[in-house]
């Protein structure tokens, strides 16, 4: 199993060790609810170093990136990053990602784990052709996310980098407990936050000052379990789960990253005439009415018929209630529809507004 | 931790015996493995429950778990404040957080079980 350079940091806190995609990660510290509420209310830190980091360098970077992703990485500048993806010449899924404009030459794409290989072999098979290098940083990079309402104020202290200026899904280079580290305004829980990329051989010395520093913000060190339930109630996409080679950009819901006018991307024809035509299913997020939390792979049925799985499903720790996601024909995503789940015996659920989760604006 | 008037199983239930009653639920180290009981679904009173039948199931936020009877014999109680308060199971899994009381059919099914010491040597091999 791989580990990351903070496996031996995460045994001290007592994490609860599991394997994720051939990763020994933590799935929760102190309990994946104590965790979530800490993200949402105060403070957390996670260790995401499993993510996968790919660098595309060379004249035409930009090209390739753009001729990979539904989104307008044209509009990219150095310190910038979008959210994007990798399609298929169908306009599904081979992976979502963030792409950061390193410069104009340089883009970094962080990929999900458990696709890091098979999103460098992607994109090697496209490369022909496009003057670049492609490179699989994923073992080299340790990546942590300081998510929550107090992050900045904790972070702060410990970085000339101007944080407090630093918009949504900009980033910039600096030091942290005396690392060299690329960090972004950017996260996977619906809360402000940050994500530090570093290379260093010691990054347990920024993961342990962020933890002494935040200790009275009471901030927590946090798992894959609560990061799973986070994500989840903001609605933002899991690979393998809400998204993957046989769902289209549109039918996620994601038809905003999809920006026709920039050129050709790999999918770009079919996306486009399913815009013309019209989805015939789309994502939808739903809330148990019957007692129960229904499960990834849940069978689901509108008017007796079976439609489809469970994509993602969970209890909410913020909601404290059982919500999920699901394809759904789309006669029946209206808001307030209701259907079945089948949790060991049918129970019914609705359609509600997404995300479940929006993090207040600020007074 | 393992109360020694308790019966244990492998399958992680207790169950502690009075004259012809059973108080069940599942041990301090079904609780841990699982991490915050948020759900706990329970059968009705009157159910009979045949020995290791699925007699409802425990969920955390993470993952779900059958209760397997330890014992055959009817359904007499449940513990009705699970359904508030799932999480008297992570609190107090031996006590507050026991889930139903069973009138026992046979009680030499006990035999099949495991006493506090056997299952603290039982646990050593899982936890290796």
């Amino acid at each position: 199993m791989k580990r990351t350079r903070l496996n031996a940091a995460h045994k001290k806190l007592g994490g609860k060790m599991i394997e994720f995609f051939g990763w020994e990660m933590p799935v929760e510290f102190t309990g994946i609810i104590e965790e979530h509420l800490a993200v949402r209310e105060r403070a957390g830190l996670f260790d995401v170093s499993h993510m996968g980091e790919i660098v595309i360098s060379g004249k035409q970077a930009l090209d390739l990136v753009q001729y990979l992703t539904p989104n307008d990485a044209a509009r990219l500048a150095p310190g910038k990053a979008q959210y994007s993806a990798l399609t298929t010449p169908e306009g599904t899924f081979v992976d979502d990602l963030l792409v950061y404009c390193l410069d104009e030459e340089k883009y970094l794409l962080v990929v999900n784990a458990a696709n890091s290989n098979k999103d460098y072999e992607w994109i090697l098979s496209h490369q022909e052709g496009f003057d670049v290098k492609v490179e699989n940083r994923s073992d080299d990079y340790t990546q942590l996310a300081l998510q929550g309402p107090r992050a900045l104020e904790i972070l702060k202290p410990m970085t000339e980098i101007d944080l407090e200026e630093m918009k949504s899904f900009r980033f910039d280079w600096g030091k942290i407990s005396g690392e060299e580290v690329l960090v972004s305004r950017t996260g996977y829980t619906g809360e402000d936050g940050f994500e530090i990329y570093t290379l260093s051989s010691q990054p347990e010395k920024i993961w342990e000052e962020v933890l002494e520093r935040g200790t009275s913000y009471n901030l927590l060190p946090v798992g894959l379990g609560a990061r799973d339930t986070l994500r989840l109630e903001a609605k933002l996409m899991l690979y393998g789960n809400d998204i993957n080679e046989t769902t289209t950009v549109l039918e996620a819901g994601l038809g905003w990253l999809v920006k026709f006018q920039k050129g050709d991307f790999l999918g770009r024809e079919l996306l486009l005439k399913q815009k013309e035509k019209g989805i015939t299913r789309k994502l939808v997020g739903f809330e148990l009415v019957d007692k129960g939390i229904a499960r990834p792979h849940h069978h689901v049925f509108v008017e007796g018929n079976e439609v489809s799985e469970v994509t993602s499903g969970t209890y909410s720790p913020y909601f404290k209630k059982a919500i999920g996601l699901t394809y759904l024909p789309l006669d029946f995503t209206e808001i307030g529809t209701e259907f079945e789940i089948e949790i060991r015996d049918k129970r019914k659920a609705r359609v509600v507004p997404t995300p479940f989760y929006k993090r207040p604006e600020k007074s | 931790m393992y109360p020694d008037d308790f019966y244990y199983s492998k399958d992680h239930e207790w169950a502690q015996v009075k004259d012809d009653t059973a108080t069940v639920g599942i041990t301090d180290f079904a609780q841990k493995q699982l991490g915050d009981v948020v759900y706990v679904e329970l059968p009705k009173v009157g159910t009979t429950l045949e020995f290791h039948q699925s007699l409802g199931v425990v969920e955390s936020v993470k993952a779900v778990s059958d209760i397997y009877s330890p014992l055959s014999g009817e359904v007499i109680a449940v513990n009705e404040e699970l359904n508030g308060s799932p999480e008297l199971i992570n609190e107090d899994s031996h006590g507050k957080g026991w889930i139903i009381r069973l009138k026992i059919k046979d009680k030499s099914e006990t035999e099949k079980l495991m006493s506090a010491a056997e299952y603290e040597k039982f646990l050593e091999g899982i936890e290796d």
